[in-house]
């Protein structure tokens, strides 16, 4: 069985970022890029069963443009065995990248797909969900546990829902998002990284997937949220409660 | 050159928009647990509100589960905000946990019986979980986490933890779905205010289908007799100072003085001092409340994503440029395991 991961290229989740001053989006050139840290989380798991011996090959996949690349390297350092690139536009929605997935899966026909729960740029929350409904696949989402079963063809998967967990049983091939809880992602060490460089990586464009890339969404701008005013630093617990009875009013 | 774009898409989509939102409504997909709506699904029907006008005037609530507690809830549903004009049920065992797989196929099969021109649900791990899946079916953009309705196609909504905010034209077909952020939208005070029951009827399933593909194994719900996390009025909050699962219970205990909700931050729940569903941030919880109380919390962007808009924040941290500090009211410098004891001491009973 062939897993295929999604991986997307965004600002590194400990930037503070910067509104672009026409309002059209986010400052992202000379900022640092990381790969989303769900992103990691979905390839870790991939490889872990990988090495488990019930996958046979972990082909890692990123849509957008040719700096995506480097992402895909380092998936490829973390122990991914290929690379799929397709080229296309920053600015692509969930669905048009749910689309892309189908068509990539339509190829190369994998057991599972797994995804990150949400990017942390754009905090959709969409994609595998869409993915796993083109595909008419199973959907575990928010998954902090995986256990495969290659005899019976199923995942079981724990989910983090409001209020507790959920376990589920999918059939394969399946549809997994990844929650923060699923594993601890490893470092790509310097051998693997230059190992990484002659792995391939296979480019392609959304036309050679036959993919309509059509846009019903249009971002009219971008602002900062409001400025909470400054507080104030208290010097006693007395002082404190004081403020919130007579000055807050909330206790 | 952006102009022009903008102005070929008003040319463009003004007119079909408006002649697609005549005659047709809105739906809300609702939760509901033991007989009654969920606080969310309330707060979704208030968001959904304000999406009527004179050319999208009806509001209709799905509801899908099976037995007695379903009708229950449809009944209770059907009278609990005065701009309901119907209630849809889906009674069948398929809908006996709330699996995305059948949810999102009913929702597609509702959606091509009544063509609505919204369709809305609240950003719970439910929303978050069928919405997406049910707008791939039917091949439209869902824009999820909506903290703002500024007209019936446009929408503000959190970008990068929160620390931007998208304003998103919606310009694609029928219908326009949505997930909301619950707490900027609290459901409203007049809830018992009896109106007219809204007609219950039945959704016809005889076209379903088999679904198989996804089985139901079993859920692991942490009994507590604190208030919801997502809709208290005062929050707790403990990050990784407090060193230890037992520790951690000092937190509790303010929290049973004021009657409020524990939340912790993502340091805290790996740590394994408390269970996952209490993290508070960009990726856990959202919360709003009239209080929040952050102990040994350092104030990371994502936890910060999570709690920025609670009306009172307050914060005690030994570290005196913690981040925290920058968004607390009131701040407090100084060791928590000294403060929190005497605000615990100190506090006025709850009332």
């Amino acid at each position: 069985m062939k897993i295929m991961v999604a991986i997307k290229r965004v600002v590194d989740y400990a930037v503070k970022i910067r509104i672009k001053s026409d309002k059209t989006g986010v400052e992202t050139s000379n900022v640092k890029m990381s790969m989303n840290p769900f992103c990691e989380i979905a390839l870790e798991e991939a490889l872990k069963i990988k090495e488990s011996k019930l996958a046979s090959e972990v082909i890692a996949v990123s849509i957008g443009p040719a700096q995506c690349v480097d992402t895909l390297r380092t998936g490829l350092a973390m122990g991914a065995d290929r690379a799929i690139h397709v080229d296309a536009p920053a600015t692509l929605f969930p669905l048009s990248i749910a689309k892309i997935l189908k068509a990539l899966v339509d190829v190369e026909k994998p057991g599972l797909l797994i995804l990150g729960k949400q990017a942390i740029d754009d905090d959709c929350n969409q994609t595998g969900q869409m993915v796993a409904g083109l595909l008419n696949w199973p959907q575990g989402t928010f998954a902090s546990k995986v256990v495969l079963d290659k005899e019976k063809n199923v995942a079981t998967v724990d989910r983090e829902v409001d209020g507790g967990l959920e376990t589920l049983c999918l059939d394969l091939p399946a549809v997994i998002t990844t929650d923060l809880r699923l594993n601890q992602p490893r470092y790509a060490t310097l051998p693997n990284i230059m190992k990484a460089k002659s792995k391939p990586i296979k480019k392609m464009t959304p036309q050679e997937l036959k993919v309509e890339i059509r846009s019903d969404m249009e971002v009219l701008h971008v602002k900062e949220p409001q400025k909470r005013k400054a507080g104030v630093i208290l010097s006693s617990v007395d002082e404190l409660i004081d403020k919130l009875k007579n000055e807050a009013h909330v206790i | 050159m952006l102009r022009a774009i903008t102005l070929r898409h008003l040319i463009a989509h003004a007119p079909r928009s408006i002649y697609s939102c005549r005659h047709l409504g809105t739906l809300v997909i609702a939760e509901h647990e033991g007989g009654s709506l969920s606080g969310t699904s309330l707060s979704s029907i208030e968001a959904a509100s304000k999406l009527l006008c004179k050319d999208n005037n009806s509001l209709s609530l799905l509801l899908a589960g099976t037995g007695p507690s379903l009708q229950e809830a449809a009944t209770n549903a059907a009278s609990c905000h005065p701009c309901i004009s119907q209630v849809l049920v889906a009674d069948s065992d398929k809908f006996k946990h709330t699996l995305a797989e059948p949810w999102a196929k009913l929702i597609h099969l509702v959606q091509q019986k009544h063509e609505y021109s919204h369709i809305v649900t609240a950003s719970s791990s439910f929303g978050k979980n069928i919405l997406p899946r049910a707008a791939a079916l039917l091949d439209v953009s869902p824009i999820t986490d909506v903290i703002e309705i500024s007209e019936p196609r446009t929408f503000v909504r959190p970008i990068y933890a929160g620390n931007a905010l998208c304003t998103i034209r919606y310009t694609g077909s029928n219908p326009c779905m949505l997930t909301i952020r619950s707490t900027s939208f609290p459901a409203s005070a007049s809830l018992d205010s009896k109106t007219n029951a809204a007609p219950i009827h039945q959704v016809d399933l005889s076209s379903f289908g088999e679904e198989g593909s996804c089985r139901y194994v079993k859920q692991s719900k942490q009994e507590s007799e604190r208030p919801d996390l997502g809709s208290a009025r005062v929050v707790i909050t403990g990050g990784r100072a407090l060193k230890s699962a037992e520790n951690f219970k000092i937190v509790e205990k303010l929290a049973e003085k004021l009657g409020a909700a524990v939340g912790a931050t993502r340091a805290a729940v790996d740590a394994g001092y408390v269970p996952n569903e209490l993290q508070v941030g960009q990726t856990g919880k959202i919360v709003a409340p009239q209080l929040y109380m952050a102990f040994g919390v350092s104030g990371a962007i994502q936890h910060i994503a999570g709690m920025r808009d609670s009306k009172v924040i307050v914060a005690v941290n030994k570290d005196a440029d913690a981040p925290i500090f920058q968004v607390a009211d009131y701040g407090l410098v100084g060791d928590l395991f000294e403060i929190i004891p005497e605000l615990i001491e100190k506090l006025p009973e709850k009332k």
